[in-house]
């Protein structure tokens, strides 16, 4: 097991320096230069060549390329170009949204999802078995933002419930910012619901055929109890390889929900940045998602090498 | 599926309870505003969002520029010029202080342009205060500025965003602490999400209605018309045209429909072949066919001009008979230029919704006459290094916001790639000029040489289409600088 741990750490680091060195050129391949963006459209050639020389951005990629790297070593994400701040401390700030966000969006697509999912596999071929799935494939299908708009129609523009948007930072008012979240959790965590039923049912219907829960019956449980005692335990293995990947696909429609309820999140500081080529801000928000997703699958491997020991014996890719 | 809807109205209960629908404060207002401002320093940096808050809330000028474009006193109470137009002389305001509790005199004048000249400047409009000579404290609240040749658009110039105030105390931190002279104190900024200023109580001047104002950045048409709807914002300075209908007839709100700066045109490399050829340019002017563009790129608010020049300014002259639309006269004028079968050439388009729907009808009007175009999607980064700054286009549409900017057409390495030395001339004159009649005169000159010339295909003046709670007064109609100003809003009962 340890053995097992450290690969997959080494494995994780590996990643980790690919991505960087990835992020890095590609981004600085990109035409448009952020000292052009600040000073717009009137600026001089020489008021812009001056900017860059401020900012650092004459320095030969390479160069630059170290500076980031050792200085994210040290926890040092740099100066964001356009905002004049601590691209770290920007970061930090937006994450009290964006995490949140996510968390309230897993847990909702969880407690509904997975019930969802053991009520039509226990009703298999019934109507309530059909009509959930069909839910679900319509839940898979239909798009965040589409979602989201239905919601602030509903709740915020009618029913005046609800604000339509906009968040109120947690240490100003906690209860308003919770209630910024909620019409965003929900328009995030739909299709993700629906993946999780799916696949609670999928994986509960195979489990109810095999020997173990045969065994359980014929030792007189009756056969809710046999499932919910044995068979959910082993179906929660698709589940949670499923819970690892989704996490990527959270952190992407936070973007496009970010935008819709328009909150100050980690997605939405991303795509602004990218639009004024705040490069720095792009590449040290970029890291932090993706050490944030590869660190969600190597927990995922892990958990799944606790939950089953067959697992461990295989060397990891 | 039931548990999902009995689980939604558990949730929707337990924060409907929470819910108190929050009155709007009589004395308070929540403005949404589409981009918000990378920072709030107006004299580092382009950005309108920028101006749009500070710009005369936060910080003010000598001169400020009011409603209708004129110049009207700011921290200078009055001044006067010399006979040869080269020396200003400022009287300051007394018991003016900064938000910091630091008081303004003739120093932070100093200070300030100084900043702009010296040699580690970001200003973005360096040029325009480039001929300032010195800066001299007469005494404290006197400040006398000489300059190597007179400059007609001085006054309007020194009211600019990128002209105001600052102090050498607080100046450094002005990008995320903004601190000036204006009506408004900065509060707080969300990033992201919001800057709020409070009215500021020692203000020098005549106090602001409002006691605190709020911007909420609402980058989606969809979410802006929602966050309207559901009262969560007072009022937008510039609503999205195609959603305007929403609000239209809509007894709650009021839209107000006025002028900005903003010349929409066809920008034309003028150096690159077939576009160096005038034939060429005036049969792309008779193809263009101002009206149905505005219809279907504006939903009909814009304005239609035939040069560069806004319309509600009183030096204009309308321009727009100067090339008819009239596709038989431009198949003519492309045959005459060699060009029989009209050419192929690509229209570089930035990510604004008036630009796009303009590439798209002008693509089709030129097809009408045998020129193909490439429609190319860029954005505003790429657009800036492309186009703007290396030149590397045939094409493009892209609207002029600057406040008087037909100087533009003068320097020969800006990106039109015109060079006219009689249209230099001109301009140089117009500059130095600062008589009025004699200014009308030579700026309707420049208009009509540069129609004539088709140095552009010239669309329309962007409309300024607000949108507000029917019970705010004191917005303005107009946009003749970039800025929302504040100073007079107030609700009316």
């Amino acid at each position: 097991m340890i053995l097992f741990t450290l690969r997959r750490l080494i494995g994780f680091a590996v990643t980790l320096l690919l991505a960087a060195l990835v992020i890095f050129y590609l981004l600085d391949l990109l035409p448009g230069d952020p000292a052009q963006f600040i000073l717009g459209i009137n600026a001089t050639p020489e008021s812009v060549a001056r900017l860059r020389t401020q900012m650092g951005l004459d320095a030969p990629a390479h160069e630059r390329f170290i500076g980031w790297l050792w200085g994210m070593v040290q926890g040092d994400f740099g100066i964001s170009y356009t905002q004049r701040a601590p691209v770290a401390q920007l970061i930090w700030d937006r994450l009290g949204v964006t995490l949140p966000l996510s968390v309230f969006a897993m847990v909702i697509s969880i407690v509904v999802g997975l019930p969802l999912g053991i009520v039509a596999a226990r009703r298999r071929g019934k109507a309530l078995d059909t009509g959930i799935m069909v839910l679900a494939q319509t839940g898979v299908a239909i798009p965040n933002f589409w979602f989201g708009m239905l919601l602030t129609l509903l709740f915020a523009v009618t029913l005046r419930w609800l604000p339509p948007g906009g968040f109120t930072p947690w240490h100003e008012d906690s209860v308003a910012a919770f209630r910024g979240l909620i019409l965003p959790s929900l328009a995030l965590a739909l299709p993700q619901a629906s993946i999780l039923a799916r696949v609670m049912r999928t994986a509960l219907v195979d489990v109810t055929g095999q020997d173990f829960i045969r065994t359980a019956r014929a030792k007189g449980l009756t056969m809710g109890e046999a499932v919910w005692r044995h068979g959910v335990r082993n179906a929660l293995l698709p589940v949670l390889t499923i819970l690892g990947l989704q996490f990527a696909f959270l952190v992407a429609g936070t973007i496009i929900v970010e935008n819709v309820f328009y909150l100050p999140g980690l997605g939405r500081l991303i795509f602004t940045a990218i639009s004024e080529r705040d490069l720095i801000l792009v590449r040290g928000a970029t890291i932090i998602l993706i050490i944030a997703v590869t660190a969600t699958m190597l927990l995922t491997d892990i958990a799944y090498a606790i939950v089953d020991p067959r697992l461990r014996e295989r060397s990891a890719p | 599926m039931g548990k999902v809807l009995q689980a939604l109205g558990l949730a929707v209960a337990l924060t409907g309870a929470m819910a108190g629908v929050a009155a709007a404060q009589p004395t308070e207002v929540r403005i949404g505003v589409a981009l918000e401002p990378p920072a709030l320093d107006p004299t580092a940096g382009a950005a309108e969002a920028i101006d749009i808050v500070v710009y005369q809330n936060i910080f003010e000028g000598l001169t400020r520029i009011d409603q209708n474009g004129a110049v009207q006193p700011g921290l200078a109470s009055e001044w006067t010029i010399s006979e040869d137009g080269l020396t200003y002389t400022f009287k300051l305001r007394d018991g003016v202080t900064f938000h910091d509790g630091t008081a303004f005199d003739a120093e932070d004048v100093k200070f300030t342009f100084d900043r702009i000249l010296g040699p580690d400047s970001v200003n973005a409009h360096k040029e325009f205060y480039e001929p300032i000579e010195t800066v001299t404290v007469i005494d404290p609240l006197t400040v006398e500025m000489k300059l190597s040749r007179p400059i007609g658009m001085f006054l309007f110039d020194l009211g600019r965003g990128d002209a105001v105030i600052v102090a050498p105390e607080s100046a450094d931190n002005n990008a995320n602490e903004p601190i000036g002279t204006g009506p408004f104190a900065f509060l707080q900024w969300d990033k992201g999400s919001r800057v709020i200023l409070e009215a500021y109580g020692p203000y020098w001047g005549e106090p602001a209605h409002l006691t605190k104002a709020t911007y909420l950045f609402i980058g989606d048409t969809a979410t802006m018309t929602n966050a309207l709807l559901a009262g969560d914002v007072d009022g937008t300075n510039n609503f999205a045209t195609e959603a305007l209908a929403v609000f239209e007839g809509n007894p709650q709100f009021k839209v107000l429909v006025g002028t900005t700066e903003g010349e929409t045109i066809l920008s034309t490399n003028n150096k690159k072949p077939p576009f160096d050829d005038i034939k060429v340019r005036q049969a792309m002017a008779h193809a263009i066919d101002r009206q149905a563009i505005i219809d279907g790129a504006t939903y009909g608010y814009g304005v239609p001009i035939g040069s560069h020049f806004a319309p509600h300014n009183r030096y204009y002259v309308d321009l727009t008979g100067t090339y008819p639309h009239d596709i038989e006269k431009a198949k003519a004028l492309l045959a005459e230029a060699g060009l029989p079968d009209g050419f192929s050439a690509t229209l570089k388009l930035p990510p604004v919704a008036y630009a796009r729907l303009s590439g798209q009808i002008i693509a089709s009007q030129f097809a009408e006459v045998g020129i193909k175009l490439e429609l190319i999607n860029v954005e505003w980064a790429q657009w800036l290094e492309d186009v703007y700054a290396n030149h590397d286009f045939d094409l493009t549409v892209i609207s002029h916001v600057e406040p008087f900017d037909i100087g533009n057409y003068a320097n020969p390495d800006y990106y039109f790639g015109y060079d006219n030395p009689e249209f230099q001339a001109l301009i140089e004159t117009l500059n130095g000029t600062t008589d009025d009649a004699k200014r009308k005169e030579l700026a309707v000159q420049a208009q009509t040489i540069l129609a004539n010339d088709a140095v552009n295909g010239y669309l329309f003046e962007l409309a300024q289409t607000g949108v507000w709670n029917a019970k705010l007064e004191g917005m303005w109609q107009n946009s003749p600088i970039e800025g929302l100003v504040l100073r007079d809003i107030r609700w009316v009962q």
